[in-house]
């Protein structure tokens, strides 16, 4: 088995009587995909949001490989080497693609904040971000501005953006959602390269995508977790089956 | 590739000849339109600082007026009654007092968004407003004299003296390309850039890791000191310091400015100012009710340059309404290019 | 101090309170609803106290005063809404504090015009001019307990209104959620006419009850402008029991600090805003994601 690169520990999070997240434990481990499903309001959104620091749990712990960054604020914990793609993009829709990803590499770089000398000199910093953007595959679209890009690269480049973080773990908030066939075929091959040296955790409503991807999947329902494992185990699973059957029928 | 260079070539020559013709004009003007001048550069001053956060960091600040005449108010307290002021102390005391100024003012107001932050800075602008206004500790709302203007002198020897017209001129123009050239190094430094991102986007810039707070706070801080080098200046002007120069009036009248500039340059705001201070120069000369007619155009410039007077050329000309992107992102795009291409 | 001096000022509290809690409940409803930041709040709130001046001067009334005041304040907030405040919807916050900065200089000039930039004082209405004698050497006017009140009155209707009629809840499913009241068929259009004049209404109103017991001057609105914002920011925006709260607040913080701490008493509500900010930045009855 890999070393876990987030685990959360009973996880809570209330939003007035509504219990949006309970109880929810999940480990992620390095050179995996994790894919969480689950019916709409299961609750797999606001998991992400608490494991990515923009909602603050109401009670449970979360660590980052050693480090407990249960109380670190989102921008402290990108920091430590945590990425999230949201499930409405997320860029700077004004900014060329390359100064997107530039920006990504420059959170991350030795002095990210440094207010003399343009961002032009520091090299290291434009070669991440033109690695992040080949990898993610819109090399020759860089010097587009985001909001002109189609739908598909866009979800490209908001990876782009996460990689360019060096992220140890990556979140992906339905990354497939409102594409089309081919694009997210690209999508698809993208995400699965992802693994390789960090952990990714994906929520996806594509059954298809997600057996295709995931080495590991659990199930959310009303904010709890009803099966978590390997993926043909969890196939089988009876309250798995219950939970799916009026949404998918047969689960994939 | 050509025409980029072309470009930023026909800017350098531009910046150039505004700078030869500012420092040529003492010697061509008569002493009121150098003083008149040199008003005008200071407002221009006070809202490139001011822009620093209104446009770059897209914080819509109201307490500004507060920052520029605390730095007034430090240098008039500062001043002996029948001597000149030391410029090397009560140049730095001043700038350093608007920057903490705005160091506790945006801790706080940071805390908020929107229009909430909005009314937060203009009551606390007017928090100090009340306090020179109420307390005895400079002249309450009569104000404070400055009856010599601040000198830098070593041993017994003046070195600079502003109470000299042209002295004072040629400092407020040294201070003016000091703010330019700071601003626009901020502007396109990666912290620049990172403001900017936090402006367009809070929840991406803070999800990759930038401590948005932070960042915005030095630069609220940072234009608060800048906006205290234009009080200073102005206070030294005019040997008077008043509440009503830190009223919120005032505030909105430099974003007004700002507004006539454009939001994403670094020297709009200064063209704005020209152009609101010539205006009113105007309107009073010609209008018992000119602020009427100016409340006026205020409303006329903001329902129809939204982008400032960079829109007139195209509407009149006709030509692209596409309007040119802030010249540093510009130019560090053409970097990028050019990183490429290698 | 004792306890009848304690009890005066708690008096001079309240009706300090229920004054600014009627112009600031009509900033936060335009801000709640409109989405709109009005900086000419506070100019309609002095034009409100020389309306009531010049009608009063006119017709020898001041319940004369005070009806005209408000109904000509109304209809210049309808007739407002219809050419000026459309401009202001959607457009970015610097806009929208830039136009109602223009209207401001517009409205000061107006007033110069219609009525000079004369200091007056106003006379309360005959049958409230006396005092109430409450001790030996103390005494309290009546005007005040009137304004107290008056107000008290106007901001049980306001509360009525809001959580009882329909209008009220179309006013607060906007401030909540306005997409989704928009997606349920409700047209702001009216809605927001009527708000925003029901919102300067409010304005002058005060402007109008104060003028007997403060003077009426041009810089009048500017005071009162700040000291909304700070209830607003207090109570938390869109939020009329916010207001209520927030007004009370100052109206204590304020008469009390008179008292205690004359010498900073200007900058005491200022600090309570800075506490409150650390506190709660989203303001006391505010919602919590702002
Ligand atoms: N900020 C919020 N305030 C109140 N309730 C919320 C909030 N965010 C989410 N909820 C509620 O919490 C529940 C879980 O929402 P969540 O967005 O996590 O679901 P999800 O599994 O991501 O659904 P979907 O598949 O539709 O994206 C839902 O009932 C939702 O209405
Ligand atoms: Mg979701």
């Amino acid at each position: 088995m890999h070393e876990i690169a987030l685990r959360a520990e009973c996880l809570q999070k209330r939003f007035g009587g509504l219990a949006a997240v309970r109880d929810v434990s999940i480990d992620v481990h390095v050179g995996e995909i994790h894919a969480v499903i689950g019916p709409n309001g299961a609750g797999k959104s606001t998991l992400i949001n608490l494991l990515s620091g923009e909602l603050f749990a109401n009670a449970g712990e979360i660590l980052l490989g050693a480090t407990n960054i249960t109380a670190f604020a989102p921008d402290r914990r990108a920091r430590a080497g945590l990425g999230r793609a949201y499930q409405k993009t997320t860029i700077f829709p004004k900014f060329s693609v390359h100064e997107n990803v530039r920006l990504a590499a420059q959170a991350r770089s030795s002095a990210p904040l440094r207010m003399f000398g343009g961002v032009q000199s520091d090299t290291e910093c434009h070669r991440r971000a033109a690695d992040a953007i080949g990898n993610a595959g819109l090399s020759g679209r860089s010097q587009v501005i985001a909001d002109r890009l189609s739908h598909g690269e866009q979800r490209q480049l908001e990876i782009a953006m996460v990689l360019a973080t060096d992220p140890r773990i990556i979140l992906l908030d339905e990354p497939l959602a409102g594409m089309g066939q081919s694009e997210a075929r690209e999508i698809i091959a993208l995400i699965a390269s992802l693994k390789i040296g960090r952990a990714v955790l994906i929520v996806e409503h594509d059954m298809d995508a997600v057996f295709e991807l995931a080495d590991r999947l659990t199930v959310m329902q009303d904010g709890g977790v009803i099966a978590t494992g390997l993926p043909q185990e969890v196939r089988t699973h009876p309250a798995v089956r219950a939970a799916y059957l009026g949404n998918y029928g047969d689960v994939a | 590739m050509f025409e980029m260079n072309a470009t930023r070539l026909r800017v350098w020559l531009f910046t150039l000849a505004c700078l030869i013709a500012a420092i040529a004009l003492p010697f061509l003007a008569p002493t009121y339109y150098v003083q008149f001048f040199a008003k005008a550069l200071i407002m221009g001053m006070l809202a490139m600082a001011l822009n620093l956060v209104v446009g770059h960091g897209g914080l819509v600040s109201l307490c500004h007026a507060a920052f520029f005449g605390l730095a007034g108010y430090v240098l008039a307290l500062l001043s002996p009654r029948y001597d000149a002021a030391s410029l090397l102390t009560t140049f730095p005391l001043a700038v350093l007092s608007s920057a903490a100024a705005g160091l506790v003012i945006g801790a706080l107001a940071l805390r908020t968004r929107g229009i909430y932050f909005i009314m937060v800075t203009l009551a606390f602008g007017e928090m100090l407003f009340f306090f020179f206004h109420d307390t005895k500790v400079a002249g309450g709302s009569d104000g404070i004299f400055i009856n010599v203007r601040p000198e830098i002198a070593v041993a017994g020897r003046q070195l600079l003296d502003l109470d000299k017209p042209i002295t004072f001129y040629f400092f407020v123009l040294a201070c003016l390309v000091g703010v330019v050239a700071l601003l626009t190094m901020v502007v396109r430094s990666p912290f620049g850039h990172a403001l900017a991102a936090a402006r367009d986007n809070e929840r991406r810039a803070r999800s990759l890791g930038f401590p948005i707070f932070r960042i915005r706070l030095i630069a609220f801080a940072l234009s608060g000191g800048l906006a205290g080098v234009a009080g200073y200046l102005a206070a030294a002007q005019f040997g008077f310091v008043a509440p009503q120069m830190l009223g919120w009036h005032q505030s909105a009248t430099v974003l007004v400015m700002v507004l006539i500039g454009g939001l994403r340059s670094v020297t709009g705001p200064l063209v704005g100012a020209l152009v609101l201070i010539g205006l009113e120069e105007v309107l009073k000369a010609h209008l018992d009710n000119w602020k009427l007619a100016e409340g006026l155009i205020i409303i006329g410039i903001v329902v129809m340059l939204p982008n400032g007077i960079r829109q007139i050329w195209p509407m009149i000309f006709g030509s692209s309404p596409e309007v040119p992107v802030d010249a540093g992102r510009a130019e560090a795009e053409h970097a990028v290019a050019e990183a490429r291409h290698a | 101090m004792d306890l009848i001096t304690v009890s005066v000022q708690l008096l001079n509290a309240v009706q300090y309170g229920t004054v600014l809690f009627l112009v600031a409940s009509g900033l936060t409803l335009v801000f709640g609803i409109l989405g709109v930041i009005n900086l000419a709040h506070g100019a309609f709130y002095m034009l409100g106290a020389y309306l009531a001046y010049w009608i009063a001067l006119m017709t020898g009334s001041f319940a004369l005063a005070m009806l005209g005041g408000v109904l000509i304040a109304f209809i210049v907030g309808m007739l407002l809404e219809t050419v000026f405040v459309r401009l202001l919807y959607g457009r970015d916050h610097l806009a929208q504090v830039l136009l109602s900065f223009g209207l401001i200089l517009v409205i000061d000039e107006i007033r110069q015009l219609l009525f000079g930039k004369d200091v007056h004082a106003v006379a309360p209405p005959a049958w409230l001019a006396g005092s109430i004698q409450l001790t030996d050497n103390l005494s309290y006017p009546v005007y005040r307990l009137a304004i107290c009140v008056f107000c008290l009155m106007v901001a049980a209707a306001i509360f009525f209104v809001i959580t009882r009629t329909k209008i009220g809840m179309i006013v607060r499913a906007g401030a909540e959620n306005r997409e989704m009241a928009r997606v349920l068929g409700i047209k702001f259009d009216r809605v927001n006419r009527y708000v925003f004049a029901v919102g300067i209404a409010l304005a002058a109103l005060g402007g109008i009850v104060i003028a007997p017991i403060s003077t009426v001057f041009p810089g009048m609105g500017d005071g009162m402008l700040i000291l909304s914002f700070v209830v607003v920011v207090l109570g938390g925006i869109g939020s009329v029991a916010g207001a209520a709260v927030g007004a009370l607040l100052i109206g204590l913080t304020d008469t009390f600090g008179k008292v205690f701490f004359p010498s900073v008493s200007s900058i005491l509500i200022y600090v309570l805003m800075a506490a409150v900010l650390l506190w709660r930045p989203s303001g006391i009855l505010g919602r919590r994601d702002v």
